[in-house]
């Protein structure tokens, strides 16, 4: 990994540095709320004054060795002050429909949700050494089988525990062929992919036919808090499906179990070096087994809340790429727990907007769907700083002797 | 992902055939050994668990992959077909070679980053770049003479996809990034961008019809030439003729040019080639671009010979560059073998599809995922190289020698 190396920045960048760059962040984003409801503010002076300081705060950290944070707050400024000059010229009931920001975070997190699940899904499955390609599989698996289970039980909790199943199946596949049979994992996760697509699009038809899913299907409930009054945070948070939580509530459990524990360090250390893992007694390819398993649970949880706690129905290929959203995301923030739910804000965030611009500029909210993609093509080019997968990433384990 | 990490070092155990970690060496020993028995074992394979997916679900087996066999119109090559009979296997014919060719210069695509230890999943976007052109161009120039306006709209189609693979070649030589997620992230950004460009309110959208997000129709003198059947009944245009022209130029430049012995050099050995003086993050930049050539020229042949327009949803559901990866790997990577696994996919397309297949025998929507659950499974069975171990195995018994190193595969 020598480039890699040699990419890093060579000194240490000063703590002030840091704290600049953040500050360049923050400036940038208040460059471009000056412009939004409730504040409104009719003339683009305020935003660019803003925007200007963003850009230079993030210029002195560049200057100063903070190449990540000295970046994003260029591009945070330089964005904000586009974006606010943007919102002064188009009219304030326009801005007004689409800026509810009770109604756009509410979104924001149910987009984001099953975008969550997959990505803590692919980020165990990567931490272990494995490249898990297939979540847009795994999605769909638990997102046929999430609908097919509540339909056929009656009740979400099994259709629930059926979508898992099904994920783990797919998933156990994938560990056979990746981890016992080092087969190419990329290979075979596209393949399972196709697979996917087709058992769940073929079961579909076969099962449900021309009339689609039952109305009545099971749903998993909503989470009623009654805090509307708190503003818009109160508002997004008031009535969200029990799976929006689950899926925050999976960010901290992977978080703790991957890097906080004995177990979560062996996982990493497969991920990073098999045969020193293997040395100290770690059995890699067990690891590497329960990792993928287990992201495949997490991914059709996701894609389960798309059919049962979303859409309320399944139709072919509902995913629609959101397991190469989720791959993003996990890419975006860096194979982190946090950074990577970060990520699948951003990228619901993004969704939720494209849904609501429409309202004035429909091909506009288009360009908006490419974000997710644009963004992390450029955090991999290494643009803003480089996202570094671990090191044994995608490399099948043969064990000595 | 340092399965193919930007300095070409693998983290896997060097040296060891069968245990390599990039795509390109272990596609090495799935080309070192079985011949032709290995892609005919791994499509037999697929279509029985096909077959028992058809048997479990209450239908008939024998039945409907007959009944998808007479769809292609394959048994138009036998003689005994004859009459009305012989008529119908003509029309269906022309389609599957019309669904044939964009398949073969897809598969040539993906193919030719295999052999430089590139994975290209980028054909779908090459493919879609390549189709916007097409389409931009066939549409405008009103005036323009055929043959002229014909290989303006091929050429600016081929040089958009090439130049579009080539970001992901780029950046694979000056950043490393992986050029699997990087060409990942380029389809998707195709996808928005057509989505975007014949969107309602979209640049590139109609001018005869707000409310359809449609492109405009091609100028009837920018379709491609129709040899084999009606052209009103979208008979078999010339595609077929550039799809196999490109494998022929696809063979000679891997195996006979100065360019494709550095590909086939960076893809066996990067350090090697290095220190033997090829540069090789150009050779990225050259491979990825001639693979976008190819995937541009697919999107190019299928506006102008029969679609004859791009709508956003033919952007959004189109899986014909997905499909390359499957033709390119059953195909071998070899020029011959991909316009096989070309023709395979291509007539089970068309065997599968609503207009041909009886309902009564099976229906013609399940097809459709049967086709899908195939493909899925051929990509499956080779990724794995586990009919090539099972056949290499069964000859080292069978000689009872001990076998050459380069296929010990486990």
């Amino acid at each position: 990994m020598s480039t890699v190396a040699a990419s890093a920045p060579g000194r240490a960048p000063a703590p002030r540095a840091a704290l600049l760059g953040w500050a360049g962040i923050a400036l940038g984003v208040v460059a471009f709320l000056l412009a939004l409801p409730p504040f409104t503010v009719r003339s683009a002076g305020p935003s660019l004054v803003v925007g200007a300081l963003a850009v230079a705060a993030g210029a002195v950290a560049l200057s100063a060795g903070e190449r990540r944070l000295g970046a994003f707050a260029v591009v945070a400024g330089a964005g904000g002050a586009v974006g606010g000059y943007a919102a002064t010229r188009s009219g304030v009931g326009n801005l007004e429909a689409v800026v509810s920001w009770g109604a756009l975070c509410a979104a924001m997190l149910r987009y984001a949700t099953p975008l969550t699940f997959a990505a803590l899904g692919g980020l165990v499955s990567e931490r272990s050494g494995v490249v898990n390609i297939a979540l847009e599989g795994m999605m769909l698996m638990g997102a046929f089988f999430g609908a097919y289970g509540a339909d056929k039980t009656g009740s979400w909790v099994l259709g629930l525990v059926i979508a898992v199943l099904a994920g783990a199946a797919l998933a156990l596949v994938l560990a056979i062929f990746a981890v016992s049979l080092r087969a190419d994992q990329i290979v075979t996760g596209v393949a399972l992919n196709f697979v996917a697509l087709g058992v769940t699009g073929y079961l579909y038809v076969d099962v449900y036919g021309d009339q689609g899913t039952p109305d009545g299907l099971p749903r998993v409930p909503d989470i009623k808090l009654h805090t509307d009054g708190l503003g818009f945070i109160g508002q997004a948070l008031d009535q969200q499906n029990l799976l929006v939580w689950g899926g925050l509530l999976a960010v901290v459990v992977v978080w703790v179990l991957v890097f906080r524990t004995a177990r979560g360090l062996r996982l990493r250390s497969v991920g990073e070096n098999p045969k020193a893992a293997e040395t100290v007694g770690i059995d890699v390819l067990r690891t590497r087994y329960a990792a993928v398993v287990v992201s495949g649970c997490l991914a059709a949880l996701g894609g389960a809340f798309l059919s049962i706690g979303f859409v309320h129905s399944f139709s072919q290929n509902m995913t629609a790429g959101r397991g190469f959203i989720a791959l993003a995301a996990l890419i975006f923030g860096r194979w982190r727990p946090l950074g990577a739910l970060g990520a699948t804000l951003l990228f619901g965030f993004a969704s939720a907007l494209a849904q609501r611009l429409p309202a004035f500029s429909p091909s506009g909210a288009t360009l908006f769907q490419a974000l997710p993609y644009v963004l992390t093509l450029v955090a991999v080019a290494g643009i803003i700083g480089r996202s570094r997968p671990p090191a044994a990433d995608g490399v099948p384990y043969r064990r000595e002797g | 992902m340092s399965a193919v990490a930007p300095d070409g070092q693998d983290a896997g155990p060097a040296g060891e055939p069968g245990g390599g970690a990039t795509v390109a060496t272990r596609l090495t020993t799935h080309l070192g050994v079985g011949g032709v028995i290995t892609p005919l074992l791994t499509t037999l394979l697929a279509f029985v668990v096909g077959g028992l997916v058809v048997l479990a679900t209450g239908h008939d087996p024998f039945g409907t992959y007959k009944a998808i066999f007479d769809g292609t119109g394959l048994n138009w090559l036998f003689p005994w077909t004859s009459g009305a009979d012989r008529d119908t296997a003509a029309i269906n014919l022309q389609q599957t070679l019309i669904l044939t060719a964009p398949l073969i210069l897809v598969g040539l695509a993906v193919g030719y980053a295999f052999r430089a230890g590139l994975f290209n999943i980028g054909g779908q976007g090459q493919y879609t770049v390549g189709a916007i052109l097409a389409v931009w161009v066939g549409s405008s120039f009103a005036g323009m003479p055929a043959v002229p306006h014909i290989v303006l709209a091929i050429v600016l189609a081929a040089l958009g996809g090439a130049a579009w693979a080539a970001i992901a070649g780029g950046l694979r030589a000056t950043t490393g990034a992986n050029e699997v997620i990087t060409t990942i992230m380029l389809n998707w950004i195709a996808l928005w961008v057509g989505v975007f460009l014949f969107g309602l309110g979209g640049p590139l959208q109609n001018t005869a019809q707000h409310d359809v997000p449609v492109s405009n129709d091609i100028v009837p003198s920018a379709h491609l030439p129709v040899f084999w059947g009606d052209p009103q009944l979208q008979g078999l245009h010339i595609g077929i003729f550039l799809a196999l022209a490109a494998a022929v130029v696809y063979a000679v430049i891997l195996n006979r040019s100065t360019k494709g012995y550095e590909a086939r050099a960076v893809g066996f050995n990067p350090d090697a080639a290095r220190y033997g003086g090829i540069s090789v993050g150009w050779t990225y930049v050259l491979v990825m671009g001639a693979c976008g050539l190819f995937a541009g020229l697919a999107g190019a042949i299928d506006v102008l010979g029969w679609q004859f327009r791009v709508a956003t949803n033919d952007i959004q559901i189109s899986q014909v560059g997905f499909l390359g990866i499957a033709v390119a790997l059953l195909g071998r990577n070899t020029a011959t073998g991909t316009c096989l696994a070309g023709l395979l996919f291509g007539a089970l397309l068309q065997g599968t599809s609503v207009r041909n297949l009886d309902p009564s025998v099976f229906p013609p929507e399940l097809a459709g995922n049967l086709t899908t659950i195939i493909q899925g499974l051929v990509v499956l069975i080779v990724s794995a190289d586990v009919l090539v171990a099972w056949l290499v195995r069964r000859r080292i018994r069978r000689t009872a020698e001990p076998p050459p190193t380069s296929v010990a595969v486990t």
